[in-house]
């Protein structure tokens, strides 16, 4: 299946599959050193699991660059039934893990569907996206809002997991505003937005639990009560404040192990890190990520066809969000919204899926060329 | 290609909002890190949340008559937090605690790995060690001290093997989910009721979290929980009856179970000699705890349930209504006691040498003439005796809530061949008939076979709760003529002028009862002549008042000789002091 052609291996995207290497190794052993417990208990294995989460990620991306990404056009509407399908099944017989109901238990490992229908949910807007060159009307960008975003919002609001439906929404309309919207258009769905932003925002805000409207608040104020509502706050810069320029060195944080910072190995691992690595390696950490965006930007652009540019700005808008919600939570300049940092946080779908994400990017940039013979 | 452009085109603002939005968080960087480090440095040194538990207060035990037996008492204890301490304090935190450094370094190491628990150095402090230790508290970070609730025992040993003692946790029980609200260093129920409703006792502990600084000190009220308290328990057992009949146990060993027939209520379990649970409350001391188990006498055995004895003549009621019940004899049937009888070449002996004359069954049970029950045995089998004594509970437990109760004895003929791999002999059925021999029973299955007696054959669970409701086991048919008959004999054992229990014998009501001496060797010699430890053992079995009993009890003394004399006296207190004291409440 795997068709190495010259060509091909010339072209490939090293750089990027790089760096998401050298991100998730950075992040498992930033889970082994704050999943550490201090005076030598027994260490939870949360390292082992995300170490082989690596390498089926790896094998993801493998099988996801083996093939020309023009088929995830082709089955563009198959793979879309089957990513809702799945949302369904979950909201039916999914686990409840944490609050909310996002798992499917498949023996002893479970997944969440809604990390891959992210990806899924691209490249449908992508495949219809590209079928016309046309500036989008009204007419149409109705269409695509009902037909493909509608139905999965809310199933994924339903879970709940209003980070993950945001995140959808938000993607949604840069992907739309970067495809281009004719002006009359553009200016009836902005106003309409505007006009309506206070009794969504409302009926969000009643929608929110009790936790979720704290988190927001804390952001709001953090020295309300900083041991309450403002703690996963005031912790988080306490971690990577404390970092300092070179910070305190591996294995020697003591925020994480000492369990003062929460969710230390998921959510708030930049914070970990931070506090172990210092501004100096934050901002080496930092520029892998920059690269890596810059780069996904770049793969659209030289992209061979308008599915491959969609697809690709598309995804690199994703990590984007969702690089940028985290390390503002952490960092407590955006609300604490349970967002994870990809390729770092602890979390074998998610990681999976980032890397069949950048495997997608790779494919499209390692196949940018168009054949003319 | 005009959409090509236009896609294209995107990517510039994109790219310089990316841009943008890393200058932002570099900068945003650069504030927590290089502005603020320092000082979130000290922050995160100092960042300490220390959880002191708030103990829950234990449910308190009453008798049934409302009177509390054990009450929960604060007390101080010097802790240390592992997290929080460092080696280097180690040497004079043992100097101020005035303790060996090894044990103090042993107990800190020992706990490194649940470094947030507060270890226990040393308890109870007295208010000069507290005063002093506060004073110091400030050289050595991680210095606390902690308050905890010890339960204490208001009526010291009595009826201690009942309401039991509290203990660590051992490490099966920390690792069982069932514990898991338990406080590392907390005690629960480790022995008898205590152990048996810990459940419900313990309560659940809360705890205050308290923010604190590099040097220990308690900065803010970080987060509260309060303790909920255990629930209360009323026992079945009326104390006063208790404190009475132990006092009369002193310096005997034995055991006494009172019940309420109607119900199947204890009314008071006495195992002699006991032990302080007093002792347990801060833990026991290993040469405490050594002292207890070697003790010669066992205060730790639960002799009401746990031993088993030859019930001597008490044991002829079984014999006489397995009699009566098979028309093996009528009250009128009589049997020549000459003071022993011949079987093949051995001889039977009367405890009374010069023989009873002719005796029917009235007089053979109220002067316990051993000769009429061989014949009687004799003419029953030790089969059918062992009907009647399956019947009265005997030979297995009688359902007391304590887990470790023991069956007891009663042979067969098809016991004997199975674990003897020999037939019965029939020598064995006359001395069984008389309560000697293999058979052996609990101090609980005589007090339980007396409330059958006292019910007329009805007979319930022992319950040791008075909210449980009596629950009927079943109902032995006994004719009326054969519950007359023998409760006629147990009234003449007390008060007719030659029966054996006369000792038992009250001007204030009627009592029934019936005595029993067992041997523990076979000489013919009298109990007082030997040396203790292998006297007869003493029983009395009673009820009370005859017409209508509202007690049945058992009296057991170890090695104590006479039925009649060691025992029955004992008995007789028991039951004035029961009796007395409810006619008094209900004139009130």
């Amino acid at each position: 299946m795997l068709r190495i052609n010259r060509r091909l291996w010339r072209n490939f995207d090293w750089i990027t599959l790089l760096i998401v290497i050298l991100i998730s190794v950075i992040g498992i052993l930033t889970i082994y050193s704050t999943t550490r417990q201090p005076y030598g208990a027994p260490q939870a294995p949360f390292y082992l699991k995300q170490f082989l989460w690596l390498g089926i990620g790896l094998a993801g991306l493998i099988f996801i660059v083996s093939f020309d990404y023009i088929w995830l056009s082709r089955f563009s509407i198959p793979l879309y039934v089957a990513g809702l399908a799945l949302l369904i099944i979950v909201m039916l017989i999914g686990k409840t893990g944490m609050g909310a109901q996002r798992w499917i238990s498949l023996g002893p490992v479970s997944f969440q569907p809604s990390e891959f229908f992210k990806l899924i949910f691209i490249v449908m807007l992508a495949h219809s996206l590209s079928i016309s060159q046309d500036l989008i009307g009204l007419k149409s960008f109705l269409r695509i809002s009902f037909f493909i975003v509608v139905l999965p919002f809310l199933l994924i609001l339903k879970q709940p997991d209003l980070g993950t439906a945001l995140v959808l929404l938000a993607l949604f309309f840069l992907i739309m505003l970067a495809r281009g919207i004719q002006r009359k258009a553009l200016i009836v769905i902005l106003s309409v937005s505007i006009v309506s932003l206070p009794f969504l925002g409302s009926i969000v805000w009643s929608g929110l639990k009790e936790y979720q409207k704290n988190r927001v608040i804390a952001f709001v104020d953090a020295d309300v009560d900083p041991s309450g509502i403002g703690y996963h706050i005031k912790q988080s810069k306490i971690a990577i404040g404390s970092g300092e320029l070179i910070g305190k060195g591996f294995l020697k944080g003591t925020q994480g192990p000492f369990r003062f910072l929460p969710e230390k190995h998921t959510d708030f691992i930049f914070a970990a890190f931070a506090e172990e690595w210092g501004f100096l390696g934050s901002a080496l950490l930092l520029s892998l990520y920059f690269i890596f965006i810059l780069r996904g930007l770049d793969t659209s652009r030289k992209a061979k066809d308008d599915f491959g540019k969609i697809l690709a700005l598309g995804i690199t808008f994703m990590f984007s969000l969702y690089f940028f919600i985290n390390i503002g939570m952490t960092l407590g300049i955006m609300p604490v919204v349970g967002i994870p940092m990809p390729f770092m946080s602890y979390g074998g779908t998610a990681l999976l899926s980032n890397f069949i994400a950048a495997g997608i990017l790779i494919n499209i940039r390692t196949r940018r060329f168009s054949l003319f013979y | 290609m005009k959409n090509e452009t236009t896609l294209s085109a995107k990517i510039i603002p994109a790219s310089i909002i990316i841009i943008a939005g890393f200058i932002i968080i570099l900068l945003r960087l650069w504030q927590l890190q290089i502005v603020q480090g320092s000082e979130y440095r000290k922050t995160a040194e100092s960042n300490r949340l220390r959880v002191i538990g708030i103990p829950a207060p234990r449910g308190i035990i009453y008798d049934r008559n409302g009177l509390p037996l054990v009450k929960d008492t604060p007390f101080f204890i010097a802790s240390v937090i592992p997290a929080e301490i460092s080696n280097k304090h180690l040497p004079l935190l043992a100097e101020i605690l005035d303790m060996p450094a090894e044990e103090v370094y042993k107990k800190i190491t020992e706990s490194r790995h649940n470094p947030d628990i507060p270890i226990r150095l040393k308890e109870p402090l007295t208010f000069e060690e507290i005063s002093f230790l506060e004073a110091r508290r400030s050289d050595v970070p991680g210095l606390i001290i902690e308050v905890d609730l010890g339960r204490k025992y208001l009526y010291g040993p009595t009826a201690s093997h009942l309401i039991g003692y509290l203990g660590k946790l051992t490490p099966d029980q920390a690792a069982n989910p069932e514990n898991h609200d338990v406080p590392p260093m907390a005690f629960i129920g480790q022995w008898g009721v205590e152990k048996l409703f810990d459940k419900r006792l313990r309560g659940i502990a809360g705890k205050k979290v308290y923010e604190v600084d590099a040097l220990g000190r308690e900065i803010r009220l970080f987060q509260e929980q309060q303790p909920i308290e255990g629930k209360d328990l009323t026992l079945s057992i009326d104390i006063s009856l208790q404190q009475e009949v132990e006092k009369a146990f002193e310096g005997k060993a034995g055991a006494f179970v009172a019940l309420k027939p109607k119900t199947g209520e204890i009314l008071g379990l006495v195992s002699s000699p006991s032990f302080d649970p007093n002792k347990f409350t801060h833990g026991i001391t290993y040469e405490a705890w050594q002292a207890l188990m070697q003790d010669r006498k066992f205060p730790m055995l639960n002799r009401t349930i746990q031993s088993t004895y030859p019930p001597g003549s008490i044991f002829k009621l079984i014999t006489a209504v397995a009699a009566l019940e098979e028309g093996v004899i009528n009250e009128e049937t009589t049997v020549n006691c000459s003071g022993s009888i011949k079987y093949g070449n051995r001889k039977f002996r009367c405890w009374k040498r010069g023989g009873h004359g002719r005796v029917s069954i009235h007089r053979a049970l109220v002067e316990s003439c051993d000769v009429f029950f061989y014949e009687i045995g004799k003419r029953l089998g030790i089969d059918t005796m062992y009907t009647y004594a399956s019947k009265f509970g005997l030979g297995s437990k009688t359902g007391f809530p304590f887990g470790n109760e023991k069956e007891g004895l009663i042979p067969n003929t098809a016991w004997k061949i199975e674990t003897k791999k020999t037939k019965w002999f029939l020598g064995e059925t006359f001395i069984n008939a008389i309560g000697q021999g293999y058979v052996s029973i609990t101090p609980i299955q005589a007090a339980f076979m007396t409330s059958i007696f006292a019910n007329g054959g009805t007979s319930f669970n022992p319950l040791i709760l008075m909210e449980d409701d009596p629950k009927k086991i079943n109902r032995i048919d006994l004719s009326p003529q054969t519950i007359r008959i023998v409760s006629d004999s147990l009234k003449g054992v007390v008060h007719e002028k030659r029966g054996t229990g006369k000792a038992a014998r009250s001007d204030m009501m009627t009592i029934a009862g019936k005595t029993g001496t067992a041997q523990v060797v076979s000489i013919r010699k009298e109990s007082k002549d030997l040396p203790e430890h292998i006297r007869d053992h003493a029983w009395f079995i009673a009820y009370a008042p005859v017409e209508k009993p509202e007690i049945a009890l058992a009296v057991f003394v170890e090695h104590g000789g006479h039925g009649g004399s060691a025992a029955a006296p004992i008995a007789k207190k028991a039951i004035e002091s029961y009796l007395l004291r409810k006619d008094h409440e209900k004139k009130q």
